[in-house]
């Protein structure tokens, strides 16, 4: 052995890129990669307590009362509908194309731009009310919540596309803020109703 | 066979192997980046239910959990099976809610508390009755910024 030219025989290192790919697609299959994913809200700050909730007046026109019953039947504004229809409802809620007089009113708002103009464009005072039950499964209002963040987010591409031409989420973050302030995202969540009521 | 083998005579030339350790380390950092730690064992057990206009959770360490669901099959012999909500590592009421905030702000640097998000995940049949009560404490303790914790699926 000690005359030998080697000391050590050198392994034969081909394979070992197999093994580590091996390795890479047994831990890609393997292991899960759970980002947390969710729906964003904010809540409303608590009223102080000397303020009455009747205090607080919104104008008939400018709610849209999406209610979701225990037994997951969604009623938006006066009718009931489908899951399917709650994001088409919303959209011509908060766009309110014809000017109609049952739907919000707008605000002719005076948005700064990133490059220092500015963009007067009418803001809609609407407000989506959801409302539910004790008894309402978290899944159903999970899918109406995720229904109406969908027409907002529709509503801003559009938006996006005719100010800025690309899409909402393709826009730098300037002109992002600045489509949402014009489409802000109004989803109130009251405290939900008593079953017995109505 | 190996008793064939011939002294000083190779038949291959030796690979380099001296990027190795580059792809291994490759592979631990590519995972380092995209899999998550699990901080907390999870005592409820739930699925969560489906949304397809999720955003995902930036900055981890501003977030906090706020766990709802069975317990889990091996502590349903101590607590039964109904809807318990897990805060830290223990089951807790709506009550202790405001606590729990207050305490997870406290490890926040000044600047970030604003920032703070809490992530509600929710088993899909929990009742509204519950969330209700969470989020009521939540406005209450002043952590409004929420994110309902969803998987992403296409819609529908």
């Amino acid at each position: 052995m000690a005359g030998n030219k080697r000391k050590v025989q050198e392994i034969n290192a081909g394979s070992m890129a197999d093994i580590a790919f091996l390795l890479l697609i047994f831990f890609l299959v393997a292991t899960t990669m759970n980002t947390d994913t969710g729906l964003v809200r904010v809540l409303p700050p608590m009223p102080p307590e000397d303020v009455k909730l009747e205090d607080i007046k919104v104008k008939d026109r400018n709610v849209l009362l999406v209610f979701v019953s225990p037994g997951g039947n969604i009623m938006v504004g006066d009718e009931e509908m489908q899951i399917q229809g709650v994001k088409d409802k919303t959209k011509e809620f908060i766009l309110n194309p014809m000017e109609a007089e049952n739907l919000p009113e707008k605000k002719e708002t005076e948005l700064e731009l990133p490059d220092g103009s500015k963009w007067v464009y009418p803001v809609s005072e609407g407000v989506v009310s959801l409302q539910t039950t004790r008894d309402t499964n978290y899944d159903v209002y999970i899918m109406v919540q995720n229904e109406l963040t969908r027409a907002f987010n529709e509503v801003r591409d559009e938006v996006a596309m005719s100010k800025f031409g690309a899409k909402f989420s393709e826009l730098p973050e300037e002109q992002r803020n600045v489509i949402t302030k014009a489409v802000p995202l109004k989803v109130s969540e009251a405290e939900p109703r008593k079953a017995n009521k109505k | 066979m190996a008793v064939m083998k011939k002294k000083g005579n190779k038949g291959l030339p030796a690979i380099s192997t001296a990027s190795l350790p580059d792809v291994i380390f490759m592979i631990l950092f590519f995972f380092m980046v995209s899999t998550t730690m699990r901080d907390q064992e999870v005592l409820v057990r739930f699925k969560l239910p489906e949304a397809s206009e999720v955003q995902k959770l930036e900055k981890k360490n501003l977030v906090s959990y706020i766990n709802i669901g069975q317990p889990t099959p091996s502590m349903q012999a101590k607590y039964g099976t109904a809807t318990q909500i897990q805060l830290n590592d223990s089951y807790k009421t709506a009550k202790d809610i405001g606590d729990f905030i207050a305490a997870e702000r406290d490890q926040l640097n000044e600047a970030d508390r604003s920032q703070m998000t809490v992530c509600i995940k929710s088993d899909q049949f929990t009742k509204m009755g519950m969330i209700t009560d969470v989020k009521q404490e939540l406005r209450r303790a002043n952590a409004l910024k929420i994110s309902y914790a969803a998987t992403k699926s296409l819609g529908y």
